[in-house]
């Protein structure tokens, strides 16, 4: 194989597994459920994303076509951001109790819906 | 060993320390919703363990599979949501 692909391979893949790392650290550390749902939405879409790019690397490389990586890394664009909104809706429609600061012009003494 | 190696060994314990972390917030995750987060951050983590997986064995196979669970890890994370929002799955 190309020593130029086998290197960007190697890095992308390190960084894309960092990524995926932080967000699963996030997902246990972070104090409330709204700063859970923003840890590993983000960071595990760039993870997978980057581990496809680095096989479709690696594919290319060997000389075939990636096209099935290239499939799973659309999918995963289009139905993580998704999966995440649904969260956020069944969370509020929960309504889970968050740590941000209220607003400024809240009105005083009326609970946040 | 070359580089790629290296890189996938580093890789594929990352992402199986990822794995053990969501299964601490599965188990432990105080709402419902916790739960359901930790299994669609767990189905990410196994497409990207299946993907690595299958760099290293240089096969191809293995990406059906992890196209499928990708599917799978979807349409259950939206029916859990839909069912923790609604009560209902379909209305």
């Amino acid at each position: 194989m190309n020593p130029f692909i086998e290197w960007t391979a190697a890095a992308v893949i390190v960084i894309a597994a960092f990524f995926l790392l932080v967000g699963a650290i996030g997902l246990v550390r972070l104090p409330d459920f709204y700063m859970r749902l923003h840890a590993p939405t983000k960071a595990s879409t760039l993870g997978v994303g980057g581990v496809l790019i680095a096989s479709m690397l690696v594919s290319v490389g060997h000389g075939r076509p990636g096209i099935a990586e290239l499939l799973i890394t659309l999918f995963l664009f289009v139905t993580a951001p998704v999966s995440a909104n649904l969260l956020a809706q069944a969370a509020l429609h929960l309504k889970l109790p968050s740590r941000a600061p209220a607003p400024d012009d809240a009105v005083p003494g009326r609970p946040a819906d | 060993m070359n580089v790629l190696d290296m890189a996938l060994n580093i890789g594929i314990a990352a992402v199986t320390l990822a794995v053990l972390l969501c299964a601490v917030r599965l188990l432990r995750g105080p709402t419902p919703t916790d739960r359901v987060l930790a299994l669609d951050t767990l189905y990410m983590n196994a497409v990207a363990l299946i993907v690595l997986l299958g760099i290293r064995w240089n096969t191809a196979l293995l990406f059906e599979g992890a196209l499928l669970v990708a599917m799978l890890g979807f349409a259950s994370t939206v029916g859990l949501a839909r069912y923790l929002s609604r009560g209902d799955v379909v209305e």
